[in-house]
């Protein structure tokens, strides 16, 4: 009995330290993309602090990455930084602790684009976080929203966003806006409607003061 | 045909169409009377009959529930009340073993004792003085006569010289020997002290055992009423049984927030061990450990006790022979001291990867963090913790099992109860379907009055109509009987 009893703790404790993988993943991708053009560069300190949020919120197995948005953002070289955080959080507090540096590093240093390709961005977050496998996947988009593509660069194509939370963050009117809103408002409802069209949810964040709604669902 | 069509059967008139319908309604309905009604009725009493009986089963079931619940009641009090008294025999049994096994010693000290003090109360006996034998001879010495000769008063100084210092001779000896006997009496009272003591513990001890049978007898007769089935032992045992039902399932709770203290003490360094990405289901996989350590542990509690006799839930473990049952109260413990040590260094770990959390948030938050004043002051008491509240909730087992036995008579009261009610609802329900069938009857009627008042005129004027007919009938057959006579 006693004997028996014993085996079967140990074997299930040996599951339970093995892992039994499950086959939903619970983790978080989080792609956030920071508009370096013209003046919207002055609000990449804004963009550090919410950098710093995610931080502190993401958890052990979540995946963070920081890329600019630029002439061509289509591209890997556009990422400031991309971390998947290590299981065990004494490791995942050092690997912040590394992120945390290296934007302090971009911030300071970052120079202005010319453009702004926010669809080659998109792209790139797309592939980016499909490739990590996340439960749950953002696209933050810290920028005005004014797409200024540079001539030859085809982007008018539907995007295939099922399954991806966007969020556009700190939307800042523009001159133009203040003279005629409705084009703020058309270029907010451009954005939505190309999200909501290739299978993504759309919202828009421009309280900074309230973070916490950044990852809520 | 759609309602359209039903409505114009004479075209262009709809309200005609109504009433022709209700007309050709109500004319079916009255053919139909006597089959509707019967069937409704019947109808209205299988539903009720139905329902009696129902509650009727109902009924057998609580009455049966209620001798059930009289049986376990009982049964766990006679359980209850055989331990007391087993306990109280063991008790019994110690005091026996411990004090009256030294009854020989005790009673060789006393006789021992009570020899010293004998021997030395002889010793110190007065003895009585010399029989003054020189007293005779003195006396004939004074009869002779004195005649002024000067030889027989120098014998008579000598014979006073000598009984003089005879005299003292004696007294100094009479005092010499009183003195001792004092000191023979003052050596006894240590002795007379000693055997005090020794029968005021003898005295004691049988108080003690005086005390014990007392309760013991109490008990019995609790045993007795419990034999005997009585109201008076039901009563006792169902107040009992649900004050232990209360008190257990709050020492309970307590033990549950015990438990979850405990839980979040280890579940933030369990993802460090078993990483903090992982699921199981829904839950997070160092949840899910911590939360089978802690279940391990209150497992290895229920051994523990099971093992030391304190609780009876697994009787295997209590049936065990006793060499067999030391050795699992040794493994369990050592299972037991393990996790606590592990929890420990858990609680540690907590602490350290706590302590970076907050630095870190305090760094993305540019919060300069405040050094605490004994910063090692919680690092201790969590460890403390961890080590504790494994021991502690081994002894979650003693309530739990007074909660598992009184649950059973708890939850048969509260049964009954809910059979009661469901025999109540069942034979209201059966009443309003009954009640229910007869106004339906009369609703019928109700629906269909213009013909049964056409029914009603046209018997009332046939009867009318009969009467005076046989009335004459009646005068003719008077008149024949009278014409007869």
């Amino acid at each position: 009995m006693k004997k028996s009893v014993v085996a079967i703790i140990l074997l299930l404790m040996g599951m339970l330290l093995s892992g039994c993988p499950d086959t939903v993943s619970h983790s978080r991708g989080v792609y956030m993309l920071l508009d370096t053009s013209g003046t919207y560069k002055n609000e990449l300190n804004k963009a550090c602090a919410i950098i710093y949020y995610l931080l502190g919120t993401l958890e052990p197995g979540d995946s963070l990455a920081v890329a600019r948005i630029d002439t061509a953002s289509f591209s890997e070289k556009d990422i400031v930084k991309k971390v998947t955080f290590d299981k065990r959080p004494s490791m995942s507090n050092g690997q912040k602790r590394i992120f945390r540096d290296k934007i302090d590093k971009f911030i300071f240093s970052a120079k202005g684009s010319q453009y702004t390709d926010i669809t080659g961005g998109i792209l790139q977050a797309v592939e980016y976080l499909d490739e990590t496998g996340a439960g749950k996947k953002y696209i933050l988009i810290f920028s005005d929203l004014k797409e200024d593509l540079a001539k030859g660069y085809v982007r008018d194509f539907p995007l295939q966003m099922e399954g991806f939370n966007v969020v556009a963050l700190n939307v800042t009117k523009l001159r133009s806006d203040n003279v005629d809103p409705r084009e703020y408002m058309k270029r907010l409802e451009y954005w939505k409607k190309r999200t909501e069209a290739g299978g993504g949810s759309w919202r828009v964040v421009n309280d900074l003061e309230r973070l916490d709604s950044i990852l809520a669902n | 045909m759609s309602l359209t069509d039903l409505l114009n059967i004479v075209p262009g008139y709809p309200l005609l169409s109504i009433l022709i319908w209700f007309v050709v309604a109500v004319a079916m309905l009255y053919f139909a009377r006597y089959p509707a009604h019967r069937a409704i009725k019947s109808l209205s009493r299988v539903i009720h009959n139905g329902m009696r009986l129902a509650s009727r089963s109902v009924l057998l079931a609580e009455e049966r529930l209620v001798h059930r619940n009289k049986e376990v009641l009982l049964a766990a009090g006679r359980e209850s009340v055989e331990r007391l008294i087993e306990r109280e025999f063991q008790r019994v049994d110690a005091v026996v073993k411990r004090d009256l096994s030294g009854y020989p010693a005790l009673q060789h000290t006393l006789a021992e004792q009570i020899t010293r003090i004998d021997e030395d109360y002889r010793e110190s006996a007065e003895l009585p003085p010399p029989p003054p034998t020189w007293v005779n001879a003195v006396k004939a010495i004074a009869k002779i006569p004195f005649n002024n000769d000067p030889t027989v008063a120098n014998i008579f100084k000598e014979i006073h010289k000598s009984i003089t210092k005879q005299y003292k001779s004696t007294m100094d000896e009479y005092r010499k020997s009183t003195g001792a006997r004092h000191a023979l009496l003052r050596q006894m009272m240590p002795y007379w002290r000693k055997l005090t003591q020794t029968l005021d513990q003898v005295g004691k001890k049988i108080t003690g055992l005086q005390e014990r049978a007392t309760v013991i007898d109490h008990r019995m007769e609790d045993y007795e009423e419990i034999r005997a089935k009585t109201n008076k032992a039901e009563r006792m045992l169902e107040s009992s049984s649900m004050t232990q039902f209360f008190i257990s399932g709050l020492v309970l709770l307590i033990a549950f927030g015990g438990a979850v203290i405990n839980f979040n003490l280890i579940a933030l360094p369990m993802s460090e061990m078993v990483g903090g990405g992982s699921y199981i289901g829904q839950f997070k996989t160092s949840n899910v450990a911590a939360l089978v350590i802690i279940l391990v542990e209150v497992a290895m509690g229920l051994y523990l006790m099971e093992s030391l006799r304190i609780t009876k839930l697994f009787p295997v473990i209590g049936s065990m022979d006793d060499k067999m049952r030391r050795r699992m109260i040794w493994v369990t413990f050592s299972i037991l001291l393990i996790l606590a040590c592990v929890e420990s260094a858990l609680a540690f770990m907590r602490d350290r990867i706590a302590a970076d959390m907050q630095a870190l948030r305090q760094s993305l938050a540019a919060v300069e963090g405040g050094q605490p004043v004994n910063s090692w002051i919680p690092t201790v008491g969590q460890m403390v913790m961890g080590f504790i509240l494994p021991f502690a909730l081994t002894f979650v087992a003693i309530p739990l099992e007074s909660f598992i036995s009184s649950s059973r008579t708890v939850m048969g009261f509260v049964l009954v109860g809910l059979l009661r009610a469901t025999a109540f609802l069942l034979r209201l329900m059966g009443n309003i379907a009954s009640y229910l069938g007869e106004l339906l009857v009369n609703l019928y009627d109700v629906l269909i009055f213009p013909p049964l008042w056409i029914e009603k005129f046209v018997h009332s004027r046939a009867q009318a109509v009969e009467e005076p007919v046989h009335e004459s009938r009646h005068q003719v057959e008077i008149n024949t009987q009278k014409e007869t006579t």
